[in-house]
């Protein structure tokens, strides 16, 4: 194995190490406390959705809430115990907002759930079995990041957009009095070393880099004996880094161990690598190899308030004073107490009651409102600081531009600027400096001779960009959903005002035809008026037949007349296709001059039909108006035949009328009118004939 | 003097041929619409309540570049009015209390569903199809679209429709400015 370059970051400090103290004894187990509160929601991502009732009893290491989405985690029973209300309780959170908590009495019997307890849920073979299984039980285990932020592990592992071809493994543990990786690499090194046997398989990294502070002899020892008993492992080695806050930031650590830099606003995984805590990995080789849950951690208690100061295994949930009162916190009535009630009146009673409490380092932690609030599954520290050892932060002095922040800021960003621009409310332009960027670690605030809490412009300026951000999304969002209304609106307008365009020209098309009819009509009368001889008046009605009656008749003349009028009038249709003929032929060719003069031949010859067309037939109204009507004889055989004929058609309709009857059809009232009607005309042919036979007689 | 006429020609020459590219380029590289309208409105919140007396942010948008005045936007508040004078070059005047005050926070519509009877006209008057349902049948506000923009109360039958704060929440709580103390105004205290 070759030796390992390490490199540096820019900036960082040597802030007072403070860990001795509480890395004297080993690992205690804590008591078990009378209730647990465990928030659904300790990780990064949605929180988990409860799936258990109050007064459930349930056992060590049951879900009491399922993971919700894809990042997300589930959350189980610490104890054994029941349930005894599900309800909104503040956070251990630098909000100090309210969140979903479950709360269970503990029985006492800390009895595992049965498949726990008896081994059925343990993967011995876990380095041969499949990748999704593995991840499977990290995401049913409830594992998020042990070091801080609380990421769920599962989502690391399943997503892979890029070839992984480091892990690494931050042990470095670089903030001030915490020892909870230290000691759990003392006395945990063979299982957190099998933890990271099964993140090389689940990553498929060629190598792995273990990164710890040489600040921790004993830590780096076990590792590599650790290492040593695990065989065939030679691509993971044991870096030991100089101790620097804060080399174990992730970003920092990749620094120093590869040299490589993660982009600004990527993850590490950009470049290939992909980093654990290793507190998670012994968390992974539990869940894996035990099938245990994440339902307990090491956490240091520590700080000049404790008599004890040391490292505990606590159950997820343990409220604080439970932690206190087994490593002997006593209570100080300090300066700081007087000096905080001094110029914050308002707080003042409290105060004086409440113990200081920090979640987490001295440097990236925050202060906990009450002693009440549990630990979860990222708490790797409860610091409780006298106030000489950690004096409350005084009133800010103003900047004096003196730079020592930019020299300690890990991250090469300038903090001096920054803090201009988050005070003022340029977010832009915090954002063109990079402010993304920050791991607020701390190191600004803690070189500023001027006691400006930097970090905290920074917290609220990268807030303030994220809900800016989050706004513009919506804002970008309800912008398209208000045009694509409008659009919807004006289609629909659209296509009404067509339909109604549509209706209106049909309406139209049938008041035309209704008009042309009644014009043809008119015609038609006309025109029959016109063949009964009255030309002059064709609104009067059709011609009397008597006056008819008394000219003298001229049957010969009238057909003759009729006969010529046809032949005048094919020829004339046939003159005008070849006309229509001659114009389609000049149109088609080149030379359009020779049909021409056809067409003019034949459009005379028109013109002569036309004229004959019109004498002959004005010579024909004028011999109708000569001649009689031709009446025909109406003789008593056409009305008996007539008789008949309808008789039949009763007889029928009669069949049919008791047919429809007697299946009692619908159509019955119809066919009895029709019978009605039929009886009627038989009745009038009836008439008729008698009124024949009185005229013969 | 010949000298003076071939300048003369030359600066002429010259001007056509620029002419000519300006004439080109002013035809083929035409911006369709008004690129300063689309920018007033992606400065405005985009609630589309009409509290502007304008019937949705981009008629407001396309007015303003009309010359309208820049203070009618009360949920978009002072912050807007900056925003609009910045990218406008004009002095920011104070919100026109005449279309109401800025609110105090982000709102959303919400339906007290056993009252809802379904009668769609909250549904007709969401200015972005926020609303789901259909004639009766219950209706209820997509909460993530909602933008809070009150315009679906008034016209509910049965005033079902309450218009509550969104909540902060640990997801999306972010940290206050610290207070703006210097070493100075120690003695006051």
């Amino acid at each position: 194995m070759q030796p390992i370059t390490l490199h540096s970051f820019d900036g960082g400090i040597h802030p007072q190490e403070n860990k001795h103290q509480s890395t004297q004894t080993a690992i205690a187990p804590l008591p078990l406390p009378a209730q647990l509160v465990i928030p659904v929601g300790q990780h990064i991502g949605a929180p988990a959705d409860v799936i258990v009732a109050v007064g459930d009893l349930v056992l060590k290491g049951q879900v009491i809430a399922q993971p919700k989405g894809f990042v997300s985690a589930a959350v189980h029973a610490p104890s054994s115990g029941k349930i005894v209300a599900i309800e909104q309780r503040e956070l251990p959170h630098s909000s100090g907002l309210e969140g979903t908590c479950v709360i269970i009495d503990t029985d006492g019997q800390d009895q595992w759930l049965e498949d726990i307890a008896n081994g059925s849920r343990e993967i011995s073979d876990y380095l041969e079995a499949d990748n999704d299984v593995l991840v499977n039980r990290i995401r049913d285990c409830g594992i998020t990041g042990m070091g801080g932020a609380g990421f769920p592990t599962s989502v690391k592992m399943a997503v892979k957009d890029k070839q992984i071809d480091t892990l690494i493994i931050n042990a470095a543990e670089c903030e001030p009095y915490i020892t909870a990786d230290d000691m759990l690499m003392r006395e945990r090194a063979i299982a957190a070393m099998h933890g990271i046997q099964i993140l090389m398989k689940l990553t498929s990294a060629d190598n792995c880099l273990i990164g710890i502070e040489d600040n921790k002899p004993e830590a780096i020892k076990a590792m590599e004996d650790a290492l040593h008993s695990v065989h065939g492992e030679h691509h993971i080695t044991v870096v030991t880094v100089p101790t620097k806050y804060p080399s174990g930031g992730e970003k920092q650590l990749i620094k120093i161990l590869t040299g490589k830099e993660v982009p600004s606003g990527g993850i590490p995984s950009a470049i290939g690598i992909v980093c654990q805590n290793v507190g998670t990995c012994e968390a992974i080789y539990r869940a894996v190899a035990e099938g245990k849950p994440l339902i307990s951690r090491i956490t240091t208690i520590t700080g000049e308030s404790v008599e004890q100061p040391q490292n505990v295994e606590v159950l997820i949930g343990t409220p604080v004073k439970h932690l206190l009162a087994f490593a002997g916190f006593k209570q100080e009535k300090s300066l700081f107490q007087k000096l905080l009630g001094s110029f914050n009146a308002s707080s003042n009673s409290e105060s004086e009651s409440k113990p200081r409490l920090i979640m987490g380092g001295p440097m990236m932690g925050f202060t906990l409102s009450s002693d009440e609030l549990p630990i979860l599954k990222s708490s790797n520290c409860i610091l409780a600081p006298s106030q000489k050892e950690l004096p409350a932060n005084d009133i800010a002095s103003a900047c004096i531009r003196c730079g020592l922040c930019t020299e300690a800021c890990p991250a090469d960003l300038l903090p001096q600027q920054l803090y201009w621009f988050s005070k003022a409310g340029e977010l832009d332009k915090a954002e063109q400096h990079n402010i993304a960027d920050c791991i607020e670690c701390g190191a600004c605030s803690y070189v500023c001779p001027s006691e400006i809490p930097l970090v905290q412009y920074y917290r609220h300026a990268k807030g303030a960009i994220k809900e800016e951000r989050a706004t513009q999304l919506k804002s970008d969002r309800s912008r398209v959903r208000f045009e694509a209304r409008q659009d919807r609106l004006d289609r629909e307008a659209a296509e009404k005002e067509a339909k109604r365009q549509a209706r209106a020209a049909t309406a139209e098309k049938a008041q035309a035809a209704k008009k042309a009819a009644a014009l043809a009509q008119q015609k038609e009368a006309a025109e029959e008026a016109a063949k009964n001889g009255d030309p002059a008046n064709p609104d009067s009605g059709p011609p009397d037949s008597g006056s008819a009656e008394s000219k003298a008749p001229e049957p010969i003349d009238l057909e003759k007349l009729q006969k010529q009028l046809d032949a005048a009038q094919a020829g004339l249709k046939k003159s005008m296709d070849k006309i229509a003929e001659l114009k389609a032929e000049a149109e088609n060719s080149d030379d359009p001059a020779a049909p021409i003069e056809n067409i003019e031949v034949f459009e005379k010859a028109v013109a002569t039909r036309r004229d004959k067309v019109k004498l002959l037939a004005q010579q024909i109204t004028e011999a109708k108006k000569l001649a009689p009507p031709v009446k025909k004889e109406i003789t008593r055989d056409d009305i008996e035949k007539k008789l008949r004929a309808q008789q039949d058609r009763i007889d029928k309709t009669q069949q049919r009328f008791q047919l429809a009857q007697e299946q009692g059809s619908e159509t019955l009232p119809a066919l009895q009118k029709g019978l009605d009607k039929q009886m009627q005309k038989l009745k009038e042919l009836e008439a008729d004939l008698a009124q024949f036979d009185k005229a013969g007689a | 003097m010949s000298s003076i006429l071939i300048a003369i020609v030359l600066l002429a020459t010259l001007a056509i041929i620029f002419g000519a590219i300006l004439g080109f380029a002013a035809v083929r590289f035409k911006v369709e619409g008004n690129p300063i309208v689309d920018q007033i409105d992606h400065l405005l919140p985009q609630t589309q309540c009409g509290q502007c007396s304008y019937p949705g942010c981009k008629p407001y948008a396309e007015a303003i570049a009309a010359g309208e005045k820049i203070n009618k936007c009360p949920p978009g508040g002072e912050s807007t009015i900056i925003a609009l004078a910045d990218l406008l070059g004009v002095d920011p005047e104070p919100l026109d209390a005449e279309h109401g005050a800025e609110n105090e926070g982000p709102m959303v519509a919400l339906i007290r569903e056993d009252e809802c009877i379904g009668c769609t006209k909250c549904i007709q008057a969401c200015p972005i199809d926020a609303i789901m349902g259909a004639a009766k049948q219950m209706h209820t506000v997509i909460a993530d679209e909602c933008t809070g923009c009150d315009l679906c109360v008034e016209p509910c039958p049965v005033d079902c429709i309450d218009m509550v704060p969104i909540e902060t929440t640990v997801q999306n709580w972010h940290w206050d400015k610290p207070a703006n103390l210097i070493a100075t105004s120690k003695e006051a205290h």
